[in-house]
């Protein structure tokens, strides 16, 4: 016993110095046994350690190993053999692992979706990347600095982006203020101009139309809570508003009409030329919402007469978190500036611009000013051949107007099919069946209840976004996977078999629970 | 004979050259969707412009192609560091499982069944 003392005395030094638990210490001292056999040895252990490698499956070794295993066996290839069984490869028949992992394949297909969103945001050209990284790295002056050399080329390239802007929609350079997106032009717009003019108490009136983009209603809503009186415009079946009703719409006291040009949602053309031509004959202001038709469509403030326009940069294929808003010089649009402080851009909107941002988002303008009727005539045909394939299934429908409609925007119901649930068996395509702020909630979208679709109708809507850099092959992969989906889909549903039957289900009288 | 003509000099023989180096600088697009617009738009801009006789317009044009090349030399490099999985169109279109060495393992299951 007397040697045993020192031992674990000294086995209990060793252990502190290996830092172990306390409890690994009291264990040492007080058990003979362990102090005993780990006298000569330092340290043993009876369950051979386990290293978190060891618990995992390392497909790719595994799949080699079997392969080996076959070539060792038959002196063969496994994957130059077809097993005459079952017509399958060898690779995968004899492999155990292959057959229990039925993932982990090795496929030669990509698993990324395709992208076919392009109302939510576009992808950044690489040209406009191109021309914004010489501004991320050395060239990072302050555009308004006036003192050095460093400022002034910021300055410049600025100046030239917003020239290209200006250019794409027939405006001064001067007409252009940058801002942070669409959102903050139309914000600007709406409550600058109201706030403005309604200071004198004498207009208070605001126009507006029932399809706007979420933050143009907002906007007029706040302004609502601040005593203006807003109308929301109804819209015709095919998204477009009746002239004679915003005719009648018109009061003395009306200061703004926000009418958007083309819907984010159904991608309908509204008549800005006409709407224009009204709203300078009565003279009130006119805003448009332009961010889905700049660069898209052919635009000009002057031949359209309209006063003040939001444009937005990661729309046209530029960067997010830039955008533009127009405002008219002559005859001079003033405005109650959201934002003050060191009085940069006019004062309509202070703050140290992003020279990065701006010239991407010049850059990008200038890009759709070159290309728009290659663009345009691109998107057109692939529009086409995606349309003519999904009305070619049964109770398909377009949403919207045929004839003023932007082809890159394709808005189909599919009756009888749950459009969230279309969306769910669609997961290697990214779609939305609506505006991407409201997609996070399952509400159906409320521009197609505003052209008096029906809840069902609604919920069965998706909309298909197609640009610049979208393919044949991924619209032909499109269709042919909505196709299998939709069928599939719809034999599941009892209502579907139901139409097949020849009832129709506005007859039916539904048990009530 | 033909062939001794064409020296380096000669406008069509660059022309030619410069329309391969931007096809071939097309293909280095890591990205699916970049890599079919640049060989696109190269294909469609050269054949807008196969009847163009001007001398100066064909100049213009020249250096046009030639700062497109440029950029795209610098953008493919970023694509080609920034790599992410392929897209479902890309590739071989059946899907079968091929024992190629370093081929793409996958475990993830994206898609529909």
């Amino acid at each position: 016993m007397p040697n045993i003392t020192p031992s674990a005395a000294r086995q209990a030094l060793k252990i502190c110095s290996r830092r172990y638990s306390p409890s690994a210490f009291s264990i040492s001292t007080f058990s003979p046994r362990f102090a005993t056999t780990s006298s000569h040895n330092g340290r043993r252990t009876y369950v051979s350690e386990t290293k978190p490698i060891n618990a995992t499956v390392n497909v790719d070794t595994a799949i080699k190993a079997d392969q080996k295993v076959f070539l060792q066996e038959a002196g063969k290839k496994a994957q130059d053999e077809t097993m005459s069984t079952t017509g399958m490869s060898a690779d995968v028949m004899m492999s155990p692992t292959a057959g229990l992992l039925k993932q982990a394949t090795i496929m030669d297909e990509g698993t990324r979706p395709i992208y076919l969103d392009m109302q939510a945001t576009t992808p950044m050209d690489p040209r406009v990347l191109d021309a914004m990284l010489p501004f991320m790295t050395g060239l990072y002056g302050n555009p308004h600095s006036r003192t050095h050399a460093y400022g002034w080329e910021t300055e410049k390239a600025v100046e030239k982006a917003r020239e290209h802007i200006a250019s794409l929609i027939g405006a001064d350079p001067k007409e252009i203020i940058f801002t942070s997106g669409a959102t903050e032009s139309n914000n600007m717009s709406i409550k600058g101009v109201a706030r403005f003019f309604g200071r004198s108490g004498k207009k208070k009136h605001i126009i507006t139309c029932q399809t706007e983009h979420k933050c143009v209603l907002d906007s007029c809503r706040h302004l609502q809570d601040e005593g203006f009186e807003v109308t929301y415009l109804p819209v015709q079946n095919n998204g477009l508003i009746d002239m004679t009703q915003l005719e009648a719409a018109i009061r003395p006291d009306t200061v703004l009409v926000s009418i958007m040009t083309v819907n984010n949602e159904i991608g309908v053309v509204q008549s800005v030329e006409e709407i224009g031509r009204l709203c300078r004959s009565k003279k009130i202001f006119f805003h448009t919402d332009a961010a889905q038709a700049v660069g898209k469509i052919p635009i000009d403030v002057n031949k359209m007469n309209i006063d003040l326009m939001s444009i937005s940069g990661h729309k046209i294929y530029g960067p997010k978190g830039i955008g533009a808003c127009f405002v008219r010089r002559r005859p001079r649009v003033r405005l109650d500036p959201i934002i003050t402080g060191g009085g940069q851009e006019r004062g309509l909107r202070s703050g140290t611009l992003a020279p990065p941002l701006a010239i991407g988002f010049g850059e990008a303008a200038r890009l759709c000013k070159e290309d728009m009727a290659y663009d345009g005539k691109r998107i057109a045909a692939l529009s086409k051949r995606l349309l003519n394939g999904l009305l070619s299934l049964e109770h398909t429908s377009l949403n919207g107007d045929t004839s003023r409609h932007y082809p890159g925007c394709v808005n189909v119901s599919f009756a009888y099919v749950e459009g969230e649930s279309l969306l769910m068996a669609l997961k290697d395509i990214a779609l939305s069946s609506g505006s991407a702020c409201t997609s996070a909630s399952l509400e159906p979208s409320y521009v197609l209840r505003a052209l008096g679709s029906s809840d069902e109708s609604a919920h069965s809507s998706i909309r298909f976004g197609i640009g610049r850099f979208t393919t044949e092959e991924e619209i032909d992969y499109v269709l042919k996977a909505v196709k299998e989906r939709v069928t599939f889909l719809r034999e599941l549903s009892p209502l579907w078999e139901l139409v097949q039957e020849g009832v129709d289900l506005n007859t039916i009288e539904w048990s009530q629970h | 004979m033909s062939l001794m003509q064409v020296g380096k000099g000669d406008v069509a023989y660059n022309v030619r050259s410069l329309y391969r180096s931007l096809l071939r600088q097309s293909r280095q697009f890591a990205a699916y969707n970049f890599r079919e617009y640049a060989k696109r738009r190269t294909r469609d801009a050269f054949r807008e412009h196969q009847n163009e006789t001007e001398e100066r317009r064909i100049q213009e044009l020249m250096q046009k192609g030639l700062k497109e090349l440029q950029m795209m030399k610098r953008q493919t490099v970023i694509s080609q560091f920034y790599q992410l999985d392929r897209l479902v169109v890309e590739g071989g279109k059946t899907g079968k499982q091929k024992g190629d060495e370093g081929g793409i393992v996958r475990q993830k299951d994206t898609g529909w069944d």
